[in-house]
């Protein structure tokens, strides 16, 4: 058994290794990944920064904090969508096929991926970090409370990136690329990006409150804020979409292998 | 010389690209009005540069070159109104069906509009093309891209066509259609055809004329006949059914010629009376009980041409099919 | 000399301009994967900043309290950009293929080349402008200048398509490669968020932002055309915006210019 372990564990490791390298050796697939982040960050938190004094805005750590919120949630959505073009890539090029002559047990590759979307979003959440607090970005919550909100986006990461996986292990192509970016985006978006919840307007509003993305922004900002958050729920969620969406990739990957 | 002539005069044509050698390494050569003149050799060997200098895309760096009598560099338009060219890619729209394709190119060449339709819908018919013709050309297969990719080279009648390796990639059959038509415009309509390629066959086949290039400089040039002829009489080759006979093969071969070099196993000698000493080869063979698994009688080819003058095989010789060899005897000689 | 070659001269710059164009709105048109998205992103993130922003209107100052017809702008200029990214894209697939060299062995003349072109792009251009007024129009937004307002309307986001697609032809001709101008589109988006698109600019609050959106000619290019919608008749903001977008086209056609003498390098 140990045996069959240690295989599934060099397989995954391995496979994490080979995609982290193409990525850190090769600047293209690397900055975009810790631009868009912080190109959200200063367009919106420069320039919306008005909007937090309209009334029924409250947000006690100010509205740097508060867009911090989003661009978290979204460098973590988006990262694990790039890792997702990794993997359409691979299998359109041929080093798919190898990977599945290779590993015995081939939910290690996704596990692979998994891991490389980790590793790369780590990167991402300390630079985009580090620039937050520089322009002002105001933390209440406590220690426990970070970790909280690092461990969610971690979440998110993945789920992103098993539904990447997914698309990526069927189409097996670059053109995919769409497919896994633009539902991420609109889902995304669809959520109380620039206000709280409650001035919410329109249709937004009404899609708004049965996205569970805008669940786990509002504990984002709950979290940053020290403010008490629903956890228990937040991270059902999470996890709830974590199982379909890592069913979803599964079933991708018994899709490429009929593919051949 | 000016006027209605359709020759290529090239005299010491060069082009050096930046920082690098020398792609093009000063050629002379002259292809006469109505000839097919095949230009053969390597990957690399400058025949495309060579291409686009005569076709106005690339300046030359050094020489000069005539086509269809005007300079192609002091009169790159007159030149380009005189040629067509289908160059290495087929450099076709996907998004156009063919029709389109003939409409823009009959537009852009000035053509009145009266004739743009008639004269694109014969040239479409004369490739064999007419039933694809309003299908985008995405959907065409490679033989069909080239066909279109020639007719769009004839839309305003050119004197002098270029074609770059026009059949590389096409499979037999649409090979042997593009050879026929190029051939039917040299002899039916006296237009001058510069072809490049890399395969011999082509070369012997088509070609009225050779010139070989390697390294950006012609290392010979005449017709296949003569330029076969430069390397002498046919070579046989066998390869003995039993390795320790191989001494007296060799033996017995060197009574009708000296040895050439051969791949391990082979033995071989160039024939000194000519192919007629094979059935006597035979009888020698048979006479000492010698059994070969494989007797090859091979006439001298282009790539032993090209071998003969760079000491290196043209690349893709040996996957040729239908070059000089003619497999004879499998076993039991 | 073949009857059809005698009968040859150059053909008139008309003729080349009519016939590339002609090639260019229907390659444009048979590709959808190429407008949709350059119709329904815009449109998307209209709806979804149209009702996430409504509360700004709230902020003294908000000259309209219609948050979706402030906004309309926005579809306009961001169309504008995938038009950037469409043009460029389509002439990368030339050089790329080699289809370029094919034309420049005609008598075509670069100027033909880059008006037929452009040509494409002012067909999509229309089409995009026409539905993002009827869209934005039916759900709840309003156009200040009224009817007139239109051709002014269209007249100007073409402009600014044209003076963007410049922008997207030269970095296609420059360097050959689709992907290259694929990764400029990033770069322009910037462009687009570093501007008053979401706020007034005396109703920003970060100085440097502010700075920032005040020195972006894209948003002079944005409060010429929102004039329309909130105000009506802006002379001043319009004068601007048609100033910049003539600019626009005058330095990125130039450019585009310059940059296909040195690719078309016939002799």
């Amino acid at each position: 058994m140990s045996g069959a372990l240690g295989a599934y564990r060099s397989a995954a490791l391995g496979i994490a290794w080979r995609s982290l390298h193409n990525v850190f050796t090769n600047p293209a697939l690397l900055i975009p990944a810790l631009i868009f982040p912080l190109f959200f960050l200063a367009a919106f938190a420069g320039g919306l920064s008005a909007v937090s004094d309209t009334p029924g805005f409250s947000y006690p750590p100010g509205y740097t904090t508060f867009i911090f919120g989003f661009v978290l949630l979204q460098a973590s959505a988006l990262g694990g969508v790039f890792t997702g073009f990794s993997i359409a890539a691979d299998f359109q090029f041929g080093m798919g096929r190898r990977m599945l002559l290779a590993t015995r047990n081939r939910t290690s590759i996704i596990v692979g991926y998994v891991l490389t979307a980790i590793v790369r979003v780590l990167v991402t959440w300390a630079v985009v970090t580090v620039v937050a607090l520089l322009a002002g970005m105001n933390v209440g919550g406590g220690a426990a409370e970070i970790a909280a909100l690092y461990a969610l986006s971690l979440t998110v990461n993945t789920i992103a990136l098993l539904f990447a996986a997914g698309i990526g292990l069927r189409l097996r192509t670059l053109q995919a690329g769409p497919l896994m970016q633009f539902p991420i985006f609109m889902v995304l978006f669809i959520t109380p990006v620039y206000v709280p919840q409650a001035l919410l307007a329109g249709w937004v509003a009404t899609v708004a409150d049965v996205n569970p993305l805008t669940l786990i922004l509002n504990t984002n900002r709950e979290l940053l804020a020290g403010i008490p958050a629903e956890l228990a729920l937040t991270y059902g969620v999470a996890l709830g979409m974590l199982a379909l969406l890592a069913a979803w990739a599964v079933t991708g990957m018994r899709s490429a292998e009929a593919a051949g | 010389m000016q006027g209605n002539d359709n020759s290529i005069e090239v005299a010491g044509l060069e082009r050096k690209f930046k920082n690098g050698p020398l792609a093009v390494a000063g050629i002379d050569l002259r292809v006469e009005p109505g000839e097919i003149y095949g230009f053969l050799g390597p990957n690399g060997a400058g025949k495309s540069t060579t291409v686009h200098m005569l076709t106005t895309l690339l300046p030359p760096s050094g020489g000069s070159a005539r086509v269809a009598g005007h300079d192609v560099v002091e009169e790159g338009p007159a030149v380009r109104a005189a040629i067509g060219a289908a160059l290495q890619e087929a450099a076709l729209d996907p998004h156009l069906t063919g029709r389109e394709h003939m409409r823009l190119q009959t537009a852009l060449h000035g053509l009145p509009r009266a004739e743009r339709v008639s004269r694109g819908d014969a040239l479409i018919e004369r490739v064999g093309l007419s039933d694809a013709a309003d299908r985008k050309v995405s959907g065409y297969s490679g033989g069909m891209k080239r066909r279109l990719d020639l007719a769009l080279a004839l839309v305003h009648g050119p004197r002098v066509l270029f074609l770059d390796e026009p059949t590389t990639g096409l499979d037999p059959q649409s090979r042997a259609a593009l050879w026929d038509e190029v051939a039917r415009l040299a002899r039916d309509d006296g237009v001058t055809v510069f072809l490049t390629t890399q395969y011999l066959e082509e070369a012997d086949q088509l070609a009225e004329r050779v010139g070989i290039i390697d390294e950006g400089k012609i290392v010979a040039e005449g017709t296949p006949a003569e330029l076969k002829a430069e390397i002498g009489q046919p070579s046989i080759e066998a390869v003995p059914a039993e390795h320790d006979q191989t001494g007296r093969v060799q033996e017995v071969l060197n009574r009708f010629g000296e040895s050439v070099p051969c791949a391990d196993g082979t033995v071989g000698v160039r024939l000194d009376g000519g192919p007629d000493l094979l059935t006597d080869v035979v009888r020698a063979l048979d006479g000492e009980s010698l059994r070969v698994a494989n007797l090859q009688l091979h006439a001298p080819s282009l790539d032993d041409v090209f071998l003969e003058k760079t000491g290196r095989h043209l690349e893709g010789a040996g996957d040729e099919p239908g070059t000089a060899e003619h497999e004879l005897v499998e076993a039991g000689t | 000399m073949s009857a059809a070659a005698a009968t040859l001269g150059r053909s008139p710059l008309p003729t080349q301009v009519g016939s590339l164009a002609g090639r260019s709105v229907l390659r444009t048109l048979r590709q959808p994967a190429m407008i949709v998205p350059s119709i329904a992103f815009p449109l998307f993130l209209l709806a979804v900043n149209s009702a996430g922003l409504e509360a700004a209107t709230n902020i003294p100052g908000f000259p309209t309290d219609s948050y979706l017809t402030f906004i309309l702008a926005f579809p306009f200029i961001q169309g504008a950009l995938f038009a950037t990214m469409n043009s460029g894209q389509a002439l990368a697939e030339d050089i790329e293929n080699g289809f370029f060299n094919r034309l420049a062995l005609t008598p075509m003349r670069g100027s033909a080349l880059i008006a037929g072109q452009l040509g494409g792009l002012v067909a999509i251009g229309l089409i995009q402008a026409t539905v993002y007024l009827s869209v934005g129009l039916i759900a709840g937004g309003e156009l200040a200048a009224g009817v007139l307002g239109v051709p002014v309307l269209f007249a100007l986001s073409i402009l600014i398509a044209i003076g963007f697609g410049g922008i997207g032809m030269f970095m296609a001709i420059r360097s050959g490669s689709g992907e290259t101008v694929q990764g400029t589109f990033p770069l322009l988006f910037v462009l687009l968020f570093f501007s008053s698109i979401s706020l007034p600019r005396n109703l920003i609050a970060e100085d440097w932002f502010r700075t920032v959106a005040t020195i972006n000619p894209v948003s002079y290019l944005i409060e010429g055309i929102r004039s329309l919608f909130v105000s009506g008749w802006d002379g001043e903001a319009l004068a601007l915006a048609f100033g910049i977008a003539l600019a626009l086209i005058v330095l990125s056609i130039s450019v585009a210019s310059h940059s296909l003498r040195n690719r078309l390098v016939r002799t």
